[in-house]
This record gives structure tokens, C-alpha cells and sequence, in this order.
């Protein structure tokens, strides 16, 4: 089960950063998302202990769909983690909310790949959706940035 | 192209039409605009999304008895109550009023009916998480039908066991069953299902949820109707001349639409909605109850027995995922509200959830200045929209309404 507190922290900290690297004021609603903004679905965990790859199950990502992601989980040398632990959130730093469904993992697939079920994104714009993971080399985070 | 530059142009040209057929529309929306501009349009519409949870969702002979019972007045308390009382066909499925007018006054403005098949969550903070179980709510209110679950299941044994054994299969027998009786009821109401046994409660339950399955099955058939706005998309999306579809200023509203009044953040897609809950700042009413909004409708929709994962759903657990990864109410979800769909939305005044604004330009005044929220936080900041802006934003709105004003179905 996550802890609020550390879902909490998850979600505001990682954005603020990102913010204040692209150098942008905090949110005026409806600006363009920071240009410089990393839309890569694949790279490696905050502390590099692991690398994550995200698969969303709807191509492109539709404003309002409920849908399924799956994410997986290596090692830096690629080796898959079998034991991940994983919690989702996320939201719309420009907006300040989170998301409108609490995601979480239904299945573990196998071969370090994690089903998980209940992503939607209600508005137009740019989304954070941050993994915090906890596998054999400890905890660690991540996030994916999608522009709707 | 700004519709200043427009306007001066036409001006000089002398004919508005003229110049803006010259300027070539194609060129008038940045990618950006024109990408949220055809993502409204009611083309992009998709099919009516099946309802797993309501097995004769798509049954024609269930919209019939559907119908039969929405327009039906004998299944209220004082026998002048159906659910077309208040959501009348040639008014939207609303029917004008601050708050409704059943048994007695609501606290809330009735909703329109078109589109709600597409919507996860069903009233003003969501309570219901279908169609067919909304429609269990009203029946039961003190204020709208004021009846009871086995009065509605006996009137069905009586006026519509044909149409009901068709589609449900023979009713149960409710020989034992007391004229009134409601978990939701008071005194002997209540004291009354207390004294039932499970059997012959759950008989009841299942009645009066296949009751909400056929109603449901009818209002699937209430879809939205393409408007000017409509076909001016049609037209953009197909490259072809949009000129006359929509004036100068109706175009100005869409661009403010889409643009600097942010409001595609909450009325976006073709329904105008993203069906998720907000807190805009909208002023409680003097003198009614609290009104949590979404807070106390996450925990309701939670504890329904007519839920998606209930008893009386025909839905596999695995098809609820609305229910099963809703957002637990946060501080976020205060006084939040569903969006209305804004199809149509200037035929039908007073606007908000208990009709707390009474004009469109008044709603747009709002959105300008955000006031402070009386509880919760507003997701809203001013705007700062001139007046001429507002009023390109209203006339927007009202190319929203249908085409045509038949009554529908
Ligand atoms: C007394 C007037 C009244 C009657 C009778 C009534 N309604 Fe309503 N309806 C309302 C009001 C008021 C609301 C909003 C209530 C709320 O959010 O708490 C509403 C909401 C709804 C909604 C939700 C729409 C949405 O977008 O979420 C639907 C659907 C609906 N009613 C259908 C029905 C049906 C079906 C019946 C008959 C079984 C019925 N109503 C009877 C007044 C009425
Ligand atoms: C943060 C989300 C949000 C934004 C942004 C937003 N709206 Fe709304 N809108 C809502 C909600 C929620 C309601 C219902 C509020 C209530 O009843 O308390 C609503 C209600 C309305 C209504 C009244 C509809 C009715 O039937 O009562 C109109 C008209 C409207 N909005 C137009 C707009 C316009 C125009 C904009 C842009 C200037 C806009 N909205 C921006 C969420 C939003
Ligand atoms: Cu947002």
C-alpha cells in the first residue's frame, strides 16, 4: 500500500524541479508545456538504480479514456526485476491537481513487466506521471511527461 | 488572424464576408487552436460506449418500457410525478428551474439528459456511477417521487408485468411484501424492509433495479444534436470554405474558448465535458443544507448496492474500472461539480448547480473575476477578459445550441 505522505512529496517535488530548471514561473494556466520538456517513455530512475519504460495501452493517449499502462523495470545492465514494488500518481503541474483516478498495479506479468490499470487524463495539456519504485536495490523514482 | 484585424480589414473591403473568404480560413487557427477546435466537434462523438453493468442497455423493448415509465406519473407520491416532469423533451430533459419541483423543491437544478451515457458519474457530484442506478435515486427522494422500492415494484406487477417478464423474466412473487417499504425510507418504511426477509428483499432490490435498467436503456437513445458550431468544424476538418458557418464574433469566442479562457481545461471533447468534478468558486445558497459536492459523492457511489461492482450489476468486476481506481476525496474534490455538457447550454438559464446564476453573461462575469470558493479551493483565476471578449465568448455559446429544436426521441 503507498503511503500518502510519500505520494505526496512524489508528486510535487519532481515537478517543481522541472519547473524551476525550465525556468518558468509556476503555472499561468494554458501556457505551452516547457519546450525543452523530455517526452521520452523510456529512461533511467531518479538515482539510477533502475531503468523504466512505460507502454501506454492507448495510441495516441485520448483526453478522457480510462486506460492500461505497462511498465517495466530493469537494472542499469538491463537485467529485468522480477520484485518491483510500484505506485503511480501523478497531475498537471501548470494546473496544480493530480490525477482524476488513483492508478494502480493489477498485475505483475512477468520477465520485470507490471500491468497497471486506471490511468486517465481529463484535461488538455502537459502531465507528469511519476513511478516510484522499490525493488532489490532500494527505492527510487522516475517520471514520464505526456502533452495531450 | 485576430478578429480586430478581421474586422478592419473588412471594413476597408466593405463586405466581412468577402475579406474573410479572401483571407482564406485554413490559415486562421494556430495548429494548437485547431487541433482543440475539431476535438469538440460532435463528428468526433464515439459510439454510444457499452454499459456491461446494465445487461438489456441496448435492448429496443426495454427503451420502450424505458419510456413507458419515465413519462409514467403513477409512480410518484402524490401521482404527478415522473421523471419527465422535471426533465421535459422539448426543453433539453430539463426544465428551467433554479431547483426542481417534485414532491417537493430540490436542492439542486435538474440536469440535462443528452450525452449522459457517455458519463463515468452521474449527478452533480457524481454519486451514481450509471445511468440505469441513477435513475433508482429520484424514485426514492422525499422531494422528487417520494415512493418507495416495493411501491414501485408492486406498480410494475400491476401495470407492466408483461413488458417487465419480456425482458427480466417472471417477477417474484410479492404477495408478502408490504405496499411501502425502503432501506432509504423512514418509520414504518423503514420499519416495514427491516421486517422482510433477505429473499423477498432481494426480490424487491431486483425489480426496482431493472426498473433503472430499462429507464436507463431509453435514455441512451437521448444523444446531443449537432448545432452551427458543429458544422463549422465539419467544414474545417474537412478543408473546405467555413465561411458564414459562424460570424466573425462567434469565431473570436471559439478562439477565446480554446484560448485565454482556458475553458477547454473542464468543457472539452464533443459533450463539452471532461465528466470530472471541479470547484469553481459557484456561491452556496442561503438557507439550504451543506453542499460538499464530489467529497460526499465518492463515499456514496462507493457504499451504493446499485453500483458497478453490487449485486445487481451484470458487469464483471474486471469492467468497473471507474469504481475501482476513483480518486478518494481529497481537499480537491470540496464543493467540486460535474461540468455540464455545454451543448445547448444557452436555451436553458439559470445556470450552476442550484441555478445560482441566472443569465449566460452573468456565468461569464463569473469566470472573469473567479471569487473565492465559500468552501474547498477554486481551480479557477480572473481572466481579465475585455467586455467585447465576453461577449464574443457568449455568442460562441449560444452556436452551441441544436440546429434544430425538435423535441427528441
Ligand atoms: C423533481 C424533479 C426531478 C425528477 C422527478 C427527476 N429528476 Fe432527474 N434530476 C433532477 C435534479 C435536481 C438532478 C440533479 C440532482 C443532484 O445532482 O443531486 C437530476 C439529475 C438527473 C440525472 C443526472 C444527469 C447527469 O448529467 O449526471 C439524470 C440522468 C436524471 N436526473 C434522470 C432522471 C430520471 C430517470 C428520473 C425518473 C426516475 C428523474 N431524473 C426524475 C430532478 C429531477
Ligand atoms: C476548472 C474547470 C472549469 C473551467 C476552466 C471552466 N468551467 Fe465552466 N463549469 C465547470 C463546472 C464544474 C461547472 C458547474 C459548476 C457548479 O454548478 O457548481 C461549470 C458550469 C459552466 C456553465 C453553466 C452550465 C450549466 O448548465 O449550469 C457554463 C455556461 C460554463 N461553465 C462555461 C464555461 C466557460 C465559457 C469557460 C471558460 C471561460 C468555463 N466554463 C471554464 C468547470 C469549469
Ligand atoms: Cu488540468
Amino acid at each position: 500500500m503507498s503511503n500518502p505522505i510519500t505520494r505526496r512529496r512524489l508528486l510535487w517535488s519532481v515537478p517543481v524541479i522541472l519547473i524551476a530548471v525550465a525556468g518558468v514561473g509556476v503555472a499561468k494556466m494554458m501556457q505551452p508545456p516547457p519546450a525543452d520538456l523530455d517526452l521520452s517513455l523510456a529512461k533511467p530512475t531518479d538515482q539510477g538504480l533502475y531503468t523504466a519504460a512505460v507502454e501506454p495501452g492507448l495510441s495516441p493517449i485520448a483526453v478522457g479514456t480510462m486506460h492500461g499502462w505497462v511498465v517495466s523495470i530493469t537494472t542499469p545492465d538491463g537485467t529485468p526485476v522480477e520484485t518491483a514494488e510500484i505506485t503511480v500518481d501523478g497531475g498537471m503541474p501548470q494546473h496544480g491537481h493530480g490525477l482524476p483516478t488513483e492508478p494502480e498495479v493489477s498485475a505483475n506479468l512477468g520477465g520485470g513487466r507490471y500491468q497497471i490499470e486506471g490511468m486517465k487524463f481529463n484535461m488538455p495539456g502537459w502531465w507528469v506521471v511519476n513511478l516510484a519504485v522499490d525493488g532489490p536495490a532500494g527505492p527510487d523514482t522516475v517520471t514520464f511527461n505526456i502533452v495531450l | 488572424m485576430r478578429a480586430s484585424t478581421l474586422l478592419l480589414a473588412a471594413l476597408i473591403a466593405g463586405s466581412a464576408t468577402a475579406t474573410y473568404r479572401a483571407i482564406s480560413p485554413k490559415t486562421n487557427w494556430t495548429d494548437e487552436e485547431a487541433r482543440l477546435v475539431l476535438s469538440l466537434g460532435l463528428s468526433k462523438l464515439p459510439p454510444l460506449p457499452a454499459d456491461p453493468s446494465n445487461a438489456v442497455a441496448d435492448d429496443p423493448r426495454a427503451a420502450e418500457l424505458g419510456k413507458a415509465l419515465f413519462f409514467d406519473t403513477r409512480f410518484s407520491a402524490n401521482g404527478k410525478v415522473a421523471c419527465g416532469t422535471c426533465h421535459l423533451p422539448d426543453r433539453q430533459f430539463q426544465d428551467d428551474l433554479a431547483r426542481a419541483k417534485g414532491v417537493g423543491v430540490t436542492a439542486r437544478r435538474t440536469m440535462p439528459i443528452a450525452g449522459t451515457a457517455y458519463s463515468p458519474w452521474l449527478f452533480w457530484d457524481g454519486r451514481k456511477d450509471s445511468q440505469w442506478a441513477q435513475a433508482l435515486g429520484p424514485l426514492e427522494s422525499a422531494v422528487e417521487h417520494g415512493t418507495d422500492r416495493a411501491f414501485i415494484a408492486h406498480l410494475i406487477e400491476t401495470h407492466y408485468a408483461d413488458q417487465y417478464a419480456a425482458l427480466f423474466g417472471p417477477l417474484p412473487s410479492l404477495a408478502d411484501v408490504p405496499n411501502h417499504a425502503s432501506p432509504t425510507g423512514l418509520g414504518p418504511v423503514l420499519d416495514d424492509w427491516m421486517a422482510l426477509d433477505d429473499t423477498r428483499r432481494d426480490a424487491v432490490n431486483r425489480v426496482f433495479a431493472n426498473v433503472g435498467k430499462a429507464i436507463a436503456a431509453f435514455e441512451r437513445t437521448i444523444t446531443p444534436r449537432p448545432s452551427r458550431f458543429d458544422a463549422y468544424v465539419d467544414a474545417l476538418a474537412a478543408g473546405k470554405d467555413t465561411v458564414g458557418l459562424l460570424s466573425l464574433q462567434e469565431e473570436e469566442g471559439l478562439r477565446i474558448f480554446v484560448g485565454k479562457g482556458e475553458c477547454t481545461k473542464c468543457h472539452n471533447g464533443p459533450l463539452l465535458t471532461d465528466n470530472f468534478f471541479h470547484n469553481t468558486g459557484v456561491a452556496a445558497v442561503p438557507g439550504l443544507p451543506e453542499d460538499q459536492g464530489r467529497s460526499l459523492g465518492t463515499d456514496q457511489v462507493l457504499a451504493d448496492p446499485f453500483n458497478c461492482l453490487g449485486p445487481y450489476s451484470d458487469a464483471d468486476p474486471g469492467d468497473c474500472a471507474e469504481l475501482k481506481y476513483l480518486a478518494k476525496a481529497g481537499h480537491e474534490m470540496t464543493r467540486a461539480y460535474k461540468p455540464p455538457s455545454l451543448r445547448g447550454v444557452a436555451g436553458r438559464p439559470p445556470y450552476m448547480h442550484a441555478g445560482q446564476i441566472a443569465t449566460l453573461g452573468d456565468v461569464l462575469v463569473h469566470y472573469n473575476t473567479a471569487p473565492a470558493a465559500p468552501d474547498g479551493h477554486s481551480e479557477l483565476e480572473p481572466l481579465n477578459l475585455t467586455s467585447t471578449e465576453l461577449a464574443s465568448l457568449e455568442a460562441f455559446l449560444v452556436s452551441l445550441d441544436p440546429i434544430s429544436t425538435e423535441a427528441q426521441p
